[in-house]
């Protein structure tokens, strides 16, 4: 079968007086590593669970690999794989005795799980029962149950949430390769860089509502966003810096002093001529400035 | 693969269940201490002597006819003593309950009555054996005769009726708080949700955690029953295999309670929780811990409206008093009754994931 992976139309789902989604249509494509990014409570999960048939749509359609998957369709699930948000793990049981249980409710040979087991970086960690694996090592385990079965559509949500910035790191090596095979991701997360890291085309939602949706490059540029030229702390005096042309506005950081301008190739000559390069950063637009540019608000995850 | 599936679920629920202390604490370990406590403590009462002391020669034990004389050992314990005062001075302080001596034809027991059932049963023995050596002075065959027989097994004692009581309460335990635990756990892990994101179906589920649920009572069974059988002396009537499918009935409608609680609660804790504060009182009421002879008859009343109550009448019935297999049918259909209501009235209540 040929087509997108996912055909979401008009979807709504409503609590209440609050509209959680509110009208999202979307396609995702075979083989694509698809995010939906969003801070807390925009609706990202809410959206997700109906993708992955857990909640019936008050509005709108939903087909995933062609099918329906609300109701509960027997033919789709052996199909995805899907991680929620919490560990759901059986209690007491080793990492190996848990993704064994999914394998045998899969149907898949057990040296499928433990060859899971290795890819997740989990080997060393088998005989440890779930309850005390650290959450990077939980999140690792997670994802090798939700792929066990060797899904063609993979939904996780929030893998990375509640680890710190390295173990955030660790997990997006092993998160990158995962559509390698053709295999389609679908990935919420709250994380700006994560997203422009991961993913192929990223949804920008708020409000249940889907803002923007293309690649994190093209968002980024569609912004016309200044560019930020950072210069190391006590080298440039903020009002000398001001007067240089360009320069839109100055700001004075503990990292630096951070100058905004639409022209960095002439403020970055006037600064080459002063010998003040040393350890100068330049940053254009990122997914947080598209953010507030959509929303008029500053991101908070 | 369904095979498979359900094979697995099972093993992972057991293993769950094995490797949880508390939970093994509180369905095997728990109950065997009461019943080694009320197996040791009640066992041993009607064995215990009473301690006489003989007051110089008592010519009345000396000629008692060779029955009489066997059932007077087993009713005392006989230390000699020429010195009254001595003797008087030993019942005084407990460590003698009567001293008896020979005052010409007449027999003088000094009794203490700080222990009533002591001091009945030795008045009650000296007369006997006071009239019947008058009976055989007497020359004359007796008139009447008296034999006694209980309606019970001979060897009744105090682990049979313990026992059945004890397992009930045991399982009721286990099946319910192993229920609730399993679905509040499973629920706020979002277990639940993920199974059912898999190719595995309620059925499946549900009938891994029963499956588990009765294997565990049945284990429950071997180890009280083998326990009693081989400590305290527990003999079974003919129609105990009969309590093999009301425990099984049982096992269903206790876990039904704890699902209606797992429903129900909020937390692991609260759902347990409620279920120990269903079964507790239950089991106090349903006679698991005391026959409920002796109470009012209010209470008797609203014991007969719990299931618990069914079941350790139940098991009684085939376990210990001997009567026929059928009269765990009608325990086992109120049991059956009370498991439907508690599973729809759980089914209404219940919410896929926590509030």
């Amino acid at each position: 079968m040929t087509g997108p992976a996912i055909e979401v139309t008009d979807l709504v789902k409503v609590y209440g007086e609050l509209r959680a989604v509110d009208g999202v249509s979307l396609t995702v494509e075979e083989g694509e590593f698809f995010g939906i990014l969003g801070p807390n409570g925009a609706g990202k999960t809410t959206a997700l669970e109906m993708m992955e048939g857990l909640r019936r749509p008050d509005d709108g359609t939903v087909r995933v690999l062609g099918l329906p998957p609300w109701p509960r369709n027997a033919d789709l699930l052996p199909r995805i794989g899907v991680q929620l948000q919490a560990s759901s793990f059986f209690e007491r049981l080793t990492a190996r005795e848990q993704i064994h249980t999914f394998a045998d409710l899969y149907g898949v040979p057990g040296a499928q799980a433990d060859g899971w087991l290795e890819r997740v970086g989990m080997a060393d960690k088998a005989g440890d029962r779930v309850e005390d694996l650290s959450g990077g090592q939980a999140q690792r385990l997670s994802i090798a149950c939700a792929l066990v079965h060797e899904p063609e559509v993979v939904f996780l949500d929030e893998p990375t949430a509640a680890l710190d910035p390295q173990a955030r790191r660790n997990l997006w090596d092993l998160l990158s390769g995962l559509n390698d095979s053709g295999r389609t991701v679908v990935l919420t997360t709250h994380y700006m860089d994560e997203a422009e890291v991961l993913c192929d085309r990223v949804a920008i939602v708020d409000h249940g509502r889907l803002l923007r949706l293309d690649t994190p490059a093209a968002l980024v540029r569609g912004l016309d966003a200044p560019t930020r030229i950072t210069v190391g702390p006590g080298l440039l005096d903020p009002v000398r810096a001001g007067a240089l042309p360009a320069v839109d506005d100055v700001a004075v950081r503990v990292d630096g002093t951070v100058l905004t301008t639409r022209s960095p190739a002439a403020v970055l000559a006037r600064l080459a001529e002063a010998e003040q390069l040393d350890g100068v950063r330049v940053q254009t637009g990122t997914l947080e400035d598209v953010f507030l540019d959509l929303t008029g608000r500053e991101y908070r995850a | 693969m369904r095979w498979r599936g359900f094979a697995s679920l099972s093993r992972a629920i057991l293993r769950g269940f094995l490797r949880d202390r508390a939970a093994v604490f509180f369905a095997i370990v728990f109950p065997l201490m009461f019943l080694v406590l009320f197996g040791g403590i009640l066992g041993n009462q009607g064995a215990s002597e009473v301690e006489l002391v003989e007051v110089g020669q008592v010519r009345l034990f000396d000629e008692l006819p060779a029955g009489a004389r066997e059932a007077f050992e087993d009713t005392f314990e006989v230390t000699r003593t020429d010195d009254r005062a001595e003797a008087i001075e030993l019942v005084r302080s407990g460590e003698a309950d009567v001293a008896v001596e020979m005052d010409g034809s007449r027999l003088v027991a000094t009794y203490t009555g700080t222990d009533q059932v002591a001091s009945a049963m030795t008045r009650g023995t000296l007369q006997a054996f006071v009239d019947g050596a008058n009976l055989a002075a007497s020359g004359r065959p007796p008139a009447f005769d008296l034999e006694m027989q209980r309606v019970e097994d001979d060897s009744l004692e105090a682990i049979q009726f313990i026992t059945p009581g004890l397992l009930g309460w045991a399982v009721a335990m286990s099946a319910s708080f192993g229920a609730a635990a399993t679905l509040q756990g499973w629920r706020q892990s979002k277990l639940l949700r993920r199974l059912q994101l898999a190719p595995v179906s309620t059925r499946t589920v549900v009938g891994a955690r029963v499956a588990v649920t009765v294997a565990v009572a049945l284990a429950q069974m071997a180890i009280f029953v083998g326990l009693g059988a081989a400590a305290f002396g527990l003999q079974l009537a003919g129609a105990w295999p009969m309590a093999v499918p009301l425990l099984v009935v049982g096992t269903l409608c206790f876990m039904s309670l704890g699902l209606l609680a797992g429903a129900v609660a909020r937390t692991t804790e609260g759902a347990v929780n409620m279920a120990n504060f269903l079964v507790l009182p239950m089991a106090f009421l349903s006679g698991s811990f005391f026959p409920l002879d002796g109470t009012p008859g209010w209470l008797q009343a609203i014991s007969r409206v719990l299931p618990l109550w069914h079941l350790n009448q139940g098991m009684l019935d085939v376990m210990v008093r001997g009567q026929s297999a059928a009269a765990a049918l009608a325990p086992m259909a109120v049991l059956a009754g009370f498991a439907l209501v508690m599973t729809l009235a759980a089914a209404r209540l219940f919410r896929w994931e926590s509030a």
